[in-house]
């Protein structure tokens, strides 16, 4: 890093010159290093690095599996913005991810508040919160279609309690995404936990110092403890919404597949599926791979626009930024 | 990090606060915390607390016992929506069972998580010894690769990885479902490096000095003390190959080689909207389907809690 004509002072300078013997255990303890990795470089190279390069190349090309890839340049990018179902599945995606995500955070931010008041009652509840996160998605998805069920679902029998009458959540494509939404709020359990796990990590003496000050709980929760979780606030909404851009498995179940030609299911069309319908169903490789980029571009994008207003919101303890 | 988790202990112990009002005090010790302490709380709000948490646990747990009830009740009562069956019945079990070739799909689900399970958490903790351990040039910089790799959205890499399976001749076995974990996960690599990370570092500088070499500090101390983040790993593992549809329906042709999810989607296919409406049939599926994943939570359910509180400890 340092040029060549640095002083001594320099920080390579700085240290001391290797003894021999030094200098080979270093080498042997590289090597040892390497050997204990090397099963993570092996699939590195096989199972990352090498598909990522082919699968550049792939979206450059025709390819069915069956005949040799055929070189067309840009034209599936091209084709790929005059495709109305690329649109409308992208269009599903941001709009179940901008909903599902904040969503998912505050409601999870609302129950860990909750649980850090439960005392000794908040192993419980945390256990109870995260069982529904063991439903396999695909059970998940066929919950969908039961408790959704707009004549005689559970979700429709509750909100006829209150008068009210439910709409047809899994066949009205107005409600086919909202009954989505509601539903991965289910399996938020993980979240509570993490959050409840960073509450917990919030110094006593902050809570301390904002009582003799006369706060109240809510000017409390404002000024300290969002602050002071902020870190983990921020985890969640990365991690989900890269996950909201992916989802599949329960939307694909209930909506798709071979069983499903009977009604409208454009509205649970999401980039995920439409991507595999492409590449597996179809067998459009090449087509499926130039989404596959397009997807990857965006959800980067997503996340360093995050990142970038994060700076602003987010606080970290000094000395916790080297990890 | 030890100065900072120090914080609250070294505190003098807070004085318990006493109700506000007349409420006798309590003569259980005070738990460690309850909520951000000091705040007074007013009898209506905790009555609104546990009133709160009464009905999120309602929410979370209704749909399963929903569910599980559901199978027991015959076709024309599945969807009453009481939670005690009018008339119990265990035909349901019966024909599903006749229906689709459930216990091979069980047993190829047992085979492909078990094997996904233990191979991914031999090789995480090699690498993340690896890691943790040895300091050596570049080592910072292919472990902000292996973190790296969890940013990538699996869509850009799984058409070449179907086609290297394909080549292989191993699409439509169960092999591309379990083989890829023989080389680590980035999640798994990252969780053990973490507990590696905190064992002292003097452990190893003795047994060094009493002549272990680098596998047995790694095979006869590291992993013995690791234990419980090697269980976090295969109980995750275990899971998320259990839970897997994804790539059962890339990789599975025949319905022989089903997995229990990959079979699930096929019957409601069959059974669901699709065909014959046989919904009691699609229900006891997924109690099948769901049921071995509430037996693993139950017996681990201490490690899958503390394993998802450290995941976001250092976000």
């Amino acid at each position: 890093m340092s040029s060549q004509a640095a002083p001594l002072r320099g920080p390579r300078a700085a240290k001391p010159a290797l003894r021999p013997g030094q200098r080979r255990n270093r080498r042997r303890a590289r090597r040892a290093a390497l050997l204990f990795i090397s099963p993570w470089i092996a699939g590195f190279l096989i199972f990352t690095l090498w598909p990522v390069i082919y699968s550049a190349y792939l979206s450059l090309t025709d390819y069915d599996v069956i005949n040799n890839p055929n070189f067309v340049g840009a034209a599936n990018y091209a084709d790929l913005f005059e495709d109305p179902k690329t649109a409308l599945s992208l269009r599903n995606t941001f709009i179940y991810t901008a909903i599902s995500v904040p969503a998912h955070v505050i409601v999870s931010l609302l129950l860990a508040l909750l649980l850090n008041r439960a005392g000794r009652a908040s192993g419980f509840f945390r256990t109870v919160f995260y069982l529904p996160k063991m439903t396999p998605p695909v059970a998940i998805g066929i919950l969908v279609l039961l408790l959704f069920n707009g004549q005689n679902g559970l979700v429709n029998g509750f909100l006829g309690w209150f008068g009210i009458d439910g709409p047809a959540w899994t066949t009205d494509p107005s409600w086919i995404k909202p009954g989505l939404i509601l539903m991965s709020l289910w399996t938020l359990g993980s979240s509570v936990i993490i959050l409840l796990a960073a509450l917990r990590d919030v110094p006593q003496e902050l809570y301390d110092s904002a009582k003799v000050d006369g706060a109240n709980s809510f000017q409390v929760t404002r000024a300290i403890t969002l602050p002071m979780i902020s870190g983990s606030l921020f985890f969640l909404i990365i991690i989900n919404t890269i996950a909201g851009f992916q989802t599949f498995t329960e939307a694909y179940t209930a909506f798709f597949g071979s069983g499903n030609t009977t009604y409208s299911n454009d509205a649970a069309l999401f980039y995920s599926i439409y991507l595999f319908q492409q590449a597996f169903e179809f067998l459009h490789m090449g087509y499926a791979s130039a989404m596959a980029w397009v997807l990857f571009v965006i959800v980067l994008i997503v996340t360093v626009i995050q990142m970038v207003v994060s700076r602003r919101f987010v606080y970290y303890e000094s000395g916790n930024n080297d990890g | 990090m030890a100065d900072l988790q120090a914080g609250p202990s070294q505190l003098p112990p807070v004085a318990p606060v006493r109700p506000a009002d007349g409420a006798p005090a309590a003569v259980t010790p005070a738990p460690r915390r309850t909520g951000p302490a000091g705040t007074r709380r007013s009898p209506v709000a905790r009555v609104l607390t546990w009133l709160a948490l009464g009905a999120a646990t309602v929410v979370f747990t209704y749909p399963l016992l929903w569910l599980i009830s559901a199978s027991f009740k015959p076709r024309s009562e599945v969807f009453d929506n009481r939670l005690i069956p009018k008339s119990f019945t265990f035909e349901n079990y019966l024909t599903v069972w006749q229906e689709a070739p459930l216990a091979l799909w069980l047993g190829n689900t047992v085979l492909v998580t078990v094997l996904a399970a233990t191979t991914v958490t031999i090789s995480s903790a090699l690498v993340a010894w690896g890691f943790a351990f040895f300091r050596f040039r570049g080592r910072n910089v292919l472990f902000g690769l292996v973190l790296g790799t969890m940013m990538l959205p699996g869509a850009v890499t799984m058409i070449p990885t179907f086609l290297i399976w394909n080549s292989l001749g191993q699409v439509g076995t169960l092999t591309p479902l379990w083989a890829g974990n023989l080389f680590g996960s980035a999640f798994y690599i990252f969780l053990l490096r973490q507990f590696f990370l905190g064992l002292p570092r003097e452990l190893f500088e003795a047994a060094r000095v009493d002549g272990a070499n680098n596998w047995h500090m790694f095979s006869r101390i590291a992993l013995p003390l690791c234990k419980p983040a090697l269980v976090v790993t295969l109980l995750f593992e275990f899971q998320a190959a259990w839970t897997d549809l994804m790539r059962p329906l890339i990789y599975l042709r025949d319905s022989s080689t089903f997995t229990v999810p990959r079979g699930l989607k096929a019957l409601l296919d069959q059974f669901g909207f699709g065909g014959d409406w046989h919904w009691e049939l699609v229900v006891t599926a997924s109690v099948i389907t769901t049921v071995p994943m509430i037996i693993l939570f139950f017996l681990g359910q201490r490690h899958f809690v503390e394993g998802i509180a450290t995941t976001g400890n250092k976000g």
